[in-house]
């Protein structure tokens, strides 16, 4: 298994293979398993993905604390309307990111990429990306095991848990992921693709995890919303040729370290923050009441 | 590298909200279920930590117990399982502890039993979905969740620790780590096998068909 991104980028380029191919081979080395059982899995986890990007753009979500749902397809009404700012590619891809964490905060079935909170960003910008460049099944499957490949890296050499690392950990390891990916499925280098994570994450460090009331919604939603943003202008950098100052690897690092000095009020424990914020705080009230028991979510 | 597959990371598919707090609290429930064996009558859970202060909203509580009703976490009926759990007859007991304090964030201790069966488990949930087994029946365990394991609850009787061993081999597979603990010689006994290969179910069942055994659990 590979232990870096500079490990990962230099067995795919010596060998000429793309970094999903050095995913695959890796995984079938340590788990055993046969080829066809890993893409067949693979293909299972972008069914699940499609599936919850269909219903949060066309169904009518909601959660249970109503503070998600609907603004997937707020945001697809307004690219079928209207001419806009940031164009359709992109503000496809954060209508689909944001379709997923709504499902999700409405307790739908998702797919953690590499968490649920952060679930939004890698198919919002795979799917978001699929009309723009026709890829087949195989290579969104492809897609999905060169973000694995990027993300496996920060979850061993860092962190993924926003309880943890903060929104960094979570939302920009995603946004890393999706952007490496990107790269990858247009065209560019496995050192592009490292640069495009690097430049994405790097933009990312300090984020931290403060979710209103405790749930995954507010700000949730928005942060893989704009992530898959980032994602997409990352990946365009790199492929213009544009390169990191720091590699990746210290990129990962100094997210952990940073993440290891943030205070846990910052650290989805919804003590600072948006959550603690003159709205945040009457949002939990409303929700959890003052004596913490539900008002408007049923204490079992 | 507690992250060895791609699927840690592309994955798991889950019910929502949180892979931590709702996905991982499954695992650790459904952990639980596989080691007692049989639906747990009476349940008492305690939760620390995030778990503690966030379990409202993540459906924390919910989760466990769909574990124990051995529903997996992408069990779409998962959301209601505390009303499945009690039609079932399952008596409930939660404990919200914010005041110890816990080595790690995530942490939950399940008490279950069933008829004179009982069993207790303290599980930690370390983030995307995966979790970690730190005591069982109060023998501390010391997983680190870096390689699949199998746990196996058995009678502490001769050649038990070998044939286990020997199934193991007989799907040419290679043990990275083991160990055995007993309550008092005779009695009951953990035993907790690590190997770098996954362990299918096939396996799993084989083992839990041998003499003196009582329950297996495979911790992916």
């Amino acid at each position: 298994m590979f232990q870096s991104i500079e490990e990962l980028v230099h067995v795919a380029s010596s060998s000429s293979l793309p970094i999903y191919e050095v995913m695959i081979q890796t995984e079938i080395e340590t788990t055993g398993n046969s080829r066809d059982q890993i893409i067949e899995k693979m293909s299972g986890q972008l069914l699940v993905m499609e599936q919850a990007v269909q219903r949060g753009i066309h169904e009518d979500i909601k959660s249970r604390s109503g503070l998600s749902g609907g603004d997937a397809r707020l945001l697809q009404r307004y690219l079928e309307n209207s001419d806009t700012l940031s164009g359709s590619v992109l503000l496809d891809a954060v209508s689909k990111a944001m379709a997923t964490n709504e499902v999700n905060a409405a307790m739908g079935t998702i797919c953690a990429t590499p968490t649920a909170g952060s679930a939004g960003v890698v198919p919002g910008v795979l799917f978001g990306l699929k009309h723009k460049l026709n890829p087949s099944r195989d290579k969104m499957i492809h897609f999905l095991f060169t973000a694995g490949a990027f993300g496996s890296v920060v979850a061993n050499n860092a962190s993924i848990s926003g309880a943890a690392g903060g929104c960094q950990a979570e939302v920009g390891s995603a946004t890393g992921m999706a952007a490496a990916a990107a790269v990858e499925m247009a065209g560019g280098t496995p050192e592009q693709s490292a640069h495009a994570m690097a430049m994405a994450l790097g933009n990312m460090l300090g984020l931290i995890c403060d979710p209103v009331a405790g749930l995954v919604e507010a700000p949730c939603v928005k942060r893989n919303a704009i992530g898959a943003s980032s994602s997409l202008v990352a990946a365009d950098m790199a492929l213009a040729g544009i390169k990191s100052i720091i590699p990746c690897d210290e990129v990962i690092d100094a997210m952990y370290r940073v993440g290891r000095m943030m205070p846990p009020a910052l650290r989805e424990t919804a003590l600072g923050g948006l959550a603690d914020t003159k709205t945040g705080r009457a949002l939990k009230e409303r929700i959890f009441g003052t004596d913490g028991r539900s008002s408007v979510i049923k204490e079992k | 590298m507690k992250y060895r597959s791609v699927f840690d990371i592309i994955g798991p598919v889950m019910v929502g909200p949180s892979s931590s707090h709702t996905a991982g609290a499954a695992k650790i429930g459904r952990m639980a279920r596989k080691l007692l064996g049989v639906m747990p009558e009476h349940v008492k859970i305690t939760l620390y930590g995030s778990f503690a202060e966030t379990y409202r909203g993540h459906g924390t509580d919910v989760a466990i117990i769909a574990g124990l009703l051995d529903f997996d976490e992408s069990n779409t009926n998962l959301p209601d399982s505390i009303n499945i759990a009690r039609q079932r007859g399952m008596d409930i007991q939660f404990i919200v502890d914010k005041d110890s304090q816990v080595e790690q964030p995530n942490t939950a201790r399940i008490h279950l039993s069933a008829g004179d069966q009982s069993l207790e488990l303290v599980g930690v949930s370390i983030g995307g979905g995966k979790i970690e087994i730190t005591e069982v029946n109060g023998f501390p365990i010391s997983l680190s969740g870096s390689n699949p394991a199998l746990l196996v609850l058995h009678y502490d009787k001769y050649g038990a620790v070998a044939e286990v061993a020997g199934l193991i081999a007989k799907y040419e597979m290679n043990i990275s780590y083991m160990e055995v603990s007993r309550q008092e010689k005779g009695q009951l006994a953990l035993m907790v096998i690590q190997t770098d290969e996954e362990i299918s179910e096939g396996l799993a069942a084989e083992v839990s068909g041998l003499p003196n055994i009582l329950n297996v659990a495979v911790l992916a």
